[in-house]
């Protein structure tokens, strides 16, 4: 009780001297009433958020949707991890999703969303995503906020330093964190140094389709690659990834990968070595990777298993990859709006690096070298340094911009976003978060043209935060209102898994292009019943498929008989509405998957193996009409000798 | 919102129960009940006594986009195939010729209601059901089954009028 009066007083002291801050702020320079912070967040009902945040789930392997300002979520995008309740990975249609090399893998941890770009400007069309554990970069088209494309990455290992876009989408890119054996074979972990490889793959996205490919990889010296970004404006055509573990430790790296006094941000020029790639440089080497499609029409997935990429060696395209020293393991590895300034948040220090970029193109020119690593050249720290943000903060992971010259930087150490100038490097402001903050996103702050106006700050732990829901408790993310000179703490809500990094953009851009429905005339599903008079039951062996429709608020066929114990019997659902917001569900007793939940004039499959003779019910399970308690259907299974044939109706 | 249908719904059936419209089967079992005494205090507006699917409204035009129709005396017949093929993709679910279904059956419909009505009802359910007393009384009638907006065009509409012209 002691305690909680004391945390009580602390708090209304801390706030006390927060709004007395945000006052000076305010009266400088608006002479205005501070306006209520819930003012600022509240969206009335039935209104629109300004903005979308898509915000990663980390281990739950989803990507979550929300509004800003009010941090309302609208839906939970299924990416690597099975989810029940849409049927993702369970029905037939999106398994081959989830297939790799290594078979179903039903699980990924998903890090870090990308929005495409169009002339540096986020365009709205897909947010490409990574999955970690088994390297994978989803795309997620943003017509039907559904994951179309799933591309597993070879020859790499913990996929962090992704899914990363350039200025006009020409290629999402993929590094590894950890390095590899390449290609993969027996022999001892400590012969890592020298002998692994960290690989950074290149994909390009068709501009008609979205298709992505593996165009190449580069194999570069076995070092850590932890975060990435292309260059703009000027520094396009450029990308660049901090790295840690140049120690190349393959042990206790919590000690042995932080020895050197710096690491490096690999400065990677990209259209040199397209252009050699074009030119027939590189090597094919085999490799066995999976490449899974959703097609709209056809409402179902396809996995291809692709059995050779290209591998460029960084020492065969000369003056294509430098080196730029940046101290103590650089986490964050951020681009200004302008192009000019690469930001390197050295996680084991209190200062960020900034390098320039047109200082690094003078130092490439003039030799400004300090030395070589495996053939690629180190620029000379002080000739590609632009300066030093001096924070006082302690843990810096990451930056973003406004479009107004400032950068915001997290410090997971210290828990505080701090407020800088870009080019006079000058602290202006610093505000805590709850607690322990990862990531942040200012919308569209990883473009040439940020929305600005809000901020999101991730964070891992919560503690006293909420509720208390056990020893597990939500992550969460923290609003602030960034118009002003001051960050302002508007609003802290929960989030599903680890959100570890996000992407916003303005809502009106994708809005409108969200559709309503699927066209049942442009249905091909293979199965697809897309009128009521092709409803059927058809035997081969000991398989079933039944051609099913369903719309409010009955199932046709909705009674069928002939099913025999021992069968496997496919129920192909099409659901006939084409109005908006009209999905309907199904399941039938004892199905050892989840249910299916289809989409206006949408066909989906699951399967139902019976093991006991009865007559069973199946159901719709998505309330959809005053008389979907009505929408129910029953299917006799006989013994598995009984020579009942198969049977089915409607109202009769 | 749904739920307060739905609960309409049930009081509804409650009081279709109690009228003892259902005949009595061979099998099975039959309701013969008084209303209680709450349920004879429910105020059951008095409405058309015919029932909305048999009433004949020709000079309804409805809710919608729909003014004026303008049909030929002849049937245009490519027209009219194309109404069927859309027909059997959209409404066959629901609606079957010459027998009650989930809705009414679509033969002889131009005998009850003006084409324009009948286009509305296609195009603007959703309005139609609230705005429409006639619509409003069918979807009552059909006990709360909505009539399905499946986003036809004006085209397409027109020509599933055109088929209903041949049933
Ligand atoms: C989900 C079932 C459903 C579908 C699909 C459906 N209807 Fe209906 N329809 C109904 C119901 C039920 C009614 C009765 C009114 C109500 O309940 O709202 C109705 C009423 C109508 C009426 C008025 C009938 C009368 O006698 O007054 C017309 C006309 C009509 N529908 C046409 C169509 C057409 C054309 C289509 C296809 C484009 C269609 N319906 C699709 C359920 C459906
Ligand atoms: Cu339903």
């Amino acid at each position: 009780m002691k305690k909680l009066n004391y945390f009580i007083m602390t708090i209304i002291g801390f706030t006390a001297l927060l709004s007395s801050c945000n006052n000076q702020g305010k009266g400088a320079s608006s002479g205005a009433l501070a306006s209520s912070a819930a003012e600022k967040v509240y969206v009335a009902p039935g209104e629109h958020d300004e903005f979308y945040a898509f915000i990663s789930g980390g281990f739950s392997g989803q990507l979550s949707v929300y509004g800003l300002p009010s941090g309302r979520l609208f839906k939970v995008i299924p990416v690597f991890s099975q989810d029940a309740e849409k049927a993702w990975g369970y029905n037939e249609e999106t398994k081959p999703m989830l297939n790799t090399s290594h078979g179903f893998v039903p699980w990924d941890d998903a890090h870090h969303p990308d929005i495409s770009q169009t002339n540096g400007e986020l365009d709205g069309r897909y947010v490409f995503i990574n999955g970690n554990n088994t390297p994978r970069i989803a795309k997620v088209d943003l017509s039907v906020f559904e994951t179309t494309e799933i591309i597993e990455i070879p020859n790499s290992a913990g996929n962090h330093s992704s899914a990363f876009v350039t200025e006009n989408t020409e290629y999402v890119v993929a590094g590894t964190r950890f390095s590899v054996p390449v290609p993969q074979r027996d022999m001892p972990i400590n012969e890592y140094k020298g002998n692994f490889k960290g690989a950074l793959s290149f994909l390009s996205v068709n501009p008609d389709d979205g298709r992505m490919n593996i165009e190449f990889q580069l194999l570069m010296p076995g070092f850590d690659y932890d975060l990435s970004h292309p260059g703009r404006g000027n520094s396009h055509g450029w990308f660049f990834f901090t790295t840690y573990n140049t120690e190349e430790a393959n042990s206790l790296l919590e000690v042995n990968a932080s020895q050197n006094d710096k690491d490096f941000i690999a400065a990677v020029n990209w259209k040199k070595i397209e252009e050699y790639v074009k030119g027939g440089g590189g090597t094919k080497m085999p490799a066995n990777y999976a490449h899974n499609v959703y097609d709209d029409n056809t409402h179902t997935a396809t996995s291809t298993m692709k059995k050779e990429v290209l591998v460029v060696n960084p020492v065969d395209v000369p003056g294509a990859i430098f080196y730029l020293p940046t101290p103590k393991s650089p986490h964050g590895c951020d681009v200004d709006p302008t192009g000019e300034y690469i930001v390197g948040a050295g996680k084991l220090s209190a200062d960020l690096t900034v390098h320039s970029f047109t200082k690094m193109l003078n130092a490439i020119e003039n030799k400004k070298f300090d030395g070589e690593a495996y053939g690629i050249p180190i620029l000379k720290f002080e000739d590609v340094l632009a300066g030093t943000v001096s924070s006082g903060g302690l843990g810096p992971l990451h930056t973003e911009f406004d479009a107004a010259g400032n950068a915001y930087t997290t410090f997971f150490i210290s828990s505080e976003v701090v407020k800088w100038k870009v080019g006079s490097w000058e602290v202006v402001d610093r505000q805590p978060c709850f607690y322990s903050v990862g990531h942040l996103m200012v919308p569209g702050g990883n473009s040439r043209k940020p929305f600005g106006k809000y901020l999101v700050a991730m964070n891992k732990i919560t503690k006293d935060r909420y509720l208390p829901t056990g020893p597990e408790v939500t992550q969460s993310a923290q609003l602030y209102d960034i118009t002003g000179e001051k960050m302002e703490l508007l609003l802290d809500f929960p989030t599903i898994g680890e959100p570890h990094y996000a992407a916003g953009i303005a809502a009106d851009i994708i809005k409108e292009r969200s559709r309503k429905i699927f066209n049942l005339t442009d249905n091909k599903h293979k199965y697809a019943t897309t009128s009521d008079a092709d409803v059927k039951v058809e035997r081969n062996g000991k398989e079933v498929h039944v051609y099913m429709t369903t719309i409010r608020s009955h199932f046709n066929p909705d009674n069928i008989e002939g099913i025999k114990v021992g069968d496997k019997v496919y129920f192909h659902v099409t659901n006939l509405e084409q109005d908006y917001d009209v999905p309907h569900g199904v399941s039938i007793i004892g199905a050892n998957t989840s249910e299916l939940l289809i989409m206006p004039g949408q066909t989906e499959t699951f399967v139902w193996e019976p093991k006991q003779v009865g007559v069973w019910p199946f159901y719709c399970t998505d309330f959809c009409s005053a008389l979907h308690q009505e929408m129910q259907g029953y299917v006799r299974v006989s013994p598995e000798n009984s020579n009942i044939g198969l049977s089915w109706s409607l109202g009769e | 919102m749904k739920m307060n249908n739905y609960h309409l719904l049930i009081l509804f059936s409650v009081l279709l129960l109690g009228c003892g419209e259902k005949e009595t089967k061979k099998e099975g079992f039959s309701v013969e009940r008084q209303k209680s005494a709450t349920e004879q205090k429910v105020d059951v507006p008095e409405t058309n006594t015919v029932k909305a699917s048999e009433r004949i409204e020709l000079s309804n035009k409805g809710v919608g986009p729909i003014q004026s129709v303008v049909l030929n005396a002849e049937i245009d017949q490519a027209m009219a195939a194309e109404g069927k093929a859309v027909y059997d993709q959209m409404c066959l679910a629901c609606h079957r010729v010459g027998k009650k279904f989930i809705g009414p059956p679509p033969n002889n419909i131009l005998q009850r209601r003006s084409p324009e009505w009948v286009m509305n009802m296609i195009l603007n359910p959703d309005a139609m059901v609230k705005e429409d007393p006639l619509a409003k009384d069918l979807l009552q009638e059909f006990n709360g089954s909505p009539m399905a907006n499946q986003s036809l065009t004006e085209v397409q509409a027109r020509a599933v009028l055109e088929y209903f012209r041949t049933l």
